[in-house]
């Protein structure tokens, strides 16, 4: 089954957005499928950090909707927002694993506070998610002891703990050399495979985006690009989206006279 | 001038800010504290770390503050031959004022700023997000237990304080300058009242919830302030900041309860 022609579990319509006045994101449209890889990308202040934040429900925008899973978040309380969260995992750019803990506690942490599992099950499940992402026997180390890859895929772990329907990864490859960045996009497809989620990914790296997606969205400076397959966006004759794909950097274009009141400081 | 008109309007508006932020946040905090799941575990290891942790400074530092006080009201008792007094003269010193104000300042400078760079990391490595994204309620699970150990701990610490300085001021009192012993307990017995004793207990409490709350605050609203550094310097800025504030509002608590619970024409 194409998993680009199953029913929505992302939809968002007109996201604006921003921090303190200043506008971020233009206008943003999105809909991910279900059991969809949906892959963000965008050069640094692109907006696709500030993007993922409003789908996680940690910001709340100017204007637009945004909704996951059927629901609104919008306008959504806290308590609804909660129950929501307990239905998708996000594994952060840097793992956010808590230092106090063992990677084993860090885990089984959502386990711990949303089940009534007994400690022998919830260790069954910790080392089984361990397992599937090549970390059986790292459950009893502190996270100040692992490399950044198993710091990833640790917090990769901690985001499946539960089986979520929905899936969150942001900067999977950040900072990792290439082999052990191609283990985790396989890490992604896999739990794709194995579990049946929708996954959103949010990454810069293009050879990772490739490999993994079945849509890619481009955003360039708060503004969608063009949303496609892989295929679609490599044809795509979008000037500022082949300068992305072949790494040429945009020179900002500014009239003499703007340059000129940059220069002298009256910057607008 | 309109630059300093500019900067002091601007600095009115971000004290107003924060102190809305504070307060916003203790409010937050408090409410969520009645919410079940109750957890006693993590308020005992709180309890371990504010409380039974600072024990060694706070023998040290109670032991030389009764010594030194001892001495220093001996030297002024004996001028009019009522050395006597000094059980008295040490004890409420003791109780009203020194032992809560140097408890709290003594665990400000160990445990408040502990606690103000541990959520200041947190805060910006995500870790608090990711709470949020577990549908972990970060006061309730990280700020709550925190406010009921200091609150819990300062009182206890407090007594420690108050009962390790009168055998300072005995030392020095009794052992070296020859006062009797009967006088200076009996002066202590005689001289300290119950509404001392409530002052004391009062100030304790209030300083405990005052030195969680500003070192948490801080280190949780991270990202609000207005410095707008993150990470390692983020984190001493605010933490310097939060053991300043700290301390300040201290001793501003400590003059507001003195002059409340004062009994006018109290002997003392």
């Amino acid at each position: 089954m194409n998993p680009t022609s199953n029913p929505p579990v992302i939809e968002i319509n007109n996201l604006v957005a921003g921090y303190g006045g200043r506008e971020i994101l233009h206008g943003v449209n999105l809909t991910v499928n279900e059991g969809e890889i949906f892959v963000i990308m965008g050069g640094s202040g692109s907006g696709k950090t500030t993007l993922l934040r409003h789908i996680l429900g940690l910001n709340t925008p100017t204007s637009g909707s945004v909704s996951v899973l059927g629901k609104n978040i919008t306008h959504a309380s806290r308590k609804e927002l909660y129950e929501l969260r307990k239905q998708f995992g996000v594994a952060f750019q840097s793992g956010a694993l808590f230092g106090s803990m063992t990677v084993g506690e860090n885990v089984q942490l959502p386990l711990r506070e949303h089940s009534r599992l007994d400690d022998a099950t919830i260790g069954i499940m910790t080392r089984m998610k361990l397992e599937m992402l090549n970390l059986a026997g790292f459950e009893d180390l502190m996270p100040s002891e692992l490399s950044g890859g198993m710091l990833k895929r640790a917090g990769l772990a901690r985001a499946v703990i539960m089986d979520p329907k929905l899936l969150f990864f942001d900067e999977p490859s950040a900072g990792l050399d290439p082999i052990v960045s191609a283990a985790l996009d396989e890490s992604i497809l896999m739990l794709r495979e194995a579990m049946r989620m929708s996954i959103v990914v949010v990454t810069h790296e293009l050879e990772s985006a490739f490999r993994i997606a079945d849509r890619i969205m481009i955003l360039f400076q708060g503004s969608v690009a063009i949303t496609g397959t892989p295929e679609e966006v490599r044809n795509c004759d979008d000037e500022r989206v082949q300068d992305f794909l072949n790494r040429r950097s945009v020179e900002e274009q500014l009239e003499p006279d703007e340059y000129l009141r940059r220069l002298t400081g009256h910057i607008q | 001038m309109k630059r300093i008109l500019d900067k002091i309007g601007g600095d009115a508006l971000y004290f107003l800010n924060q102190a809305g932020l504070l307060t916003i946040f203790l409010f937050t905090t408090l409410q969520r504290m009645v919410m079940p799941p109750y957890r006693l575990f993590p308020v005992v290891k709180q309890i371990h770390f504010i409380g039974a942790r600072s024990m060694l400074v706070i023998l040290v530092a109670g032991t030389f503050t009764g010594m030194v006080i001892a001495l220093q009201f001996y030297n002024t008792l004996v001028r009019f031959g009522s050395v006597n007094l000094l059980g008295s003269a040490v004890g409420i010193s003791l109780i009203r004022e020194m032992g809560p104000v140097l408890t709290a300042l003594m665990v400000i400078g160990r445990a408040g700023s502990a606690i103000c760079a541990e959520i200041g990391i947190m805060r910006s490595d995500e870790q608090i997000d990711a709470l949020e994204c577990m549908a972990i309620d970060p006061y309730r699970y990280l700020i709550a237990p925190k406010i009921i150990a200091g609150v819990i701990s300062l009182p206890v610490l407090t007594f420690i304080f108050i009962f390790i300085g009168i055998m300072g001021g005995y030392l020095v009192g009794v052992l070296i300058f020859g006062v009797g012993e009967g006088a200076y307990f009996q002066g202590m017995y005689d001289g300290v009242l119950w509404s001392d004793i409530q002052m004391g207990l009062v100030k304790s409490l209030v300083f405990g919830l005052i030195i969680v709350w500003i070192a948490s605050a801080k280190g949780f609203l991270l990202h609000l302030d207005r410095s707008g550094a993150y990470g390692a310097e983020g984190v001493s800025r605010i933490t310097t900041n939060a053991v300043v504030l700290s301390s300040i509002a201290i001793l501003f608590a400590d003059y507001l309860i003195s002059a409340l619970m004062h009994e006018p024409g109290m002997a003392s």
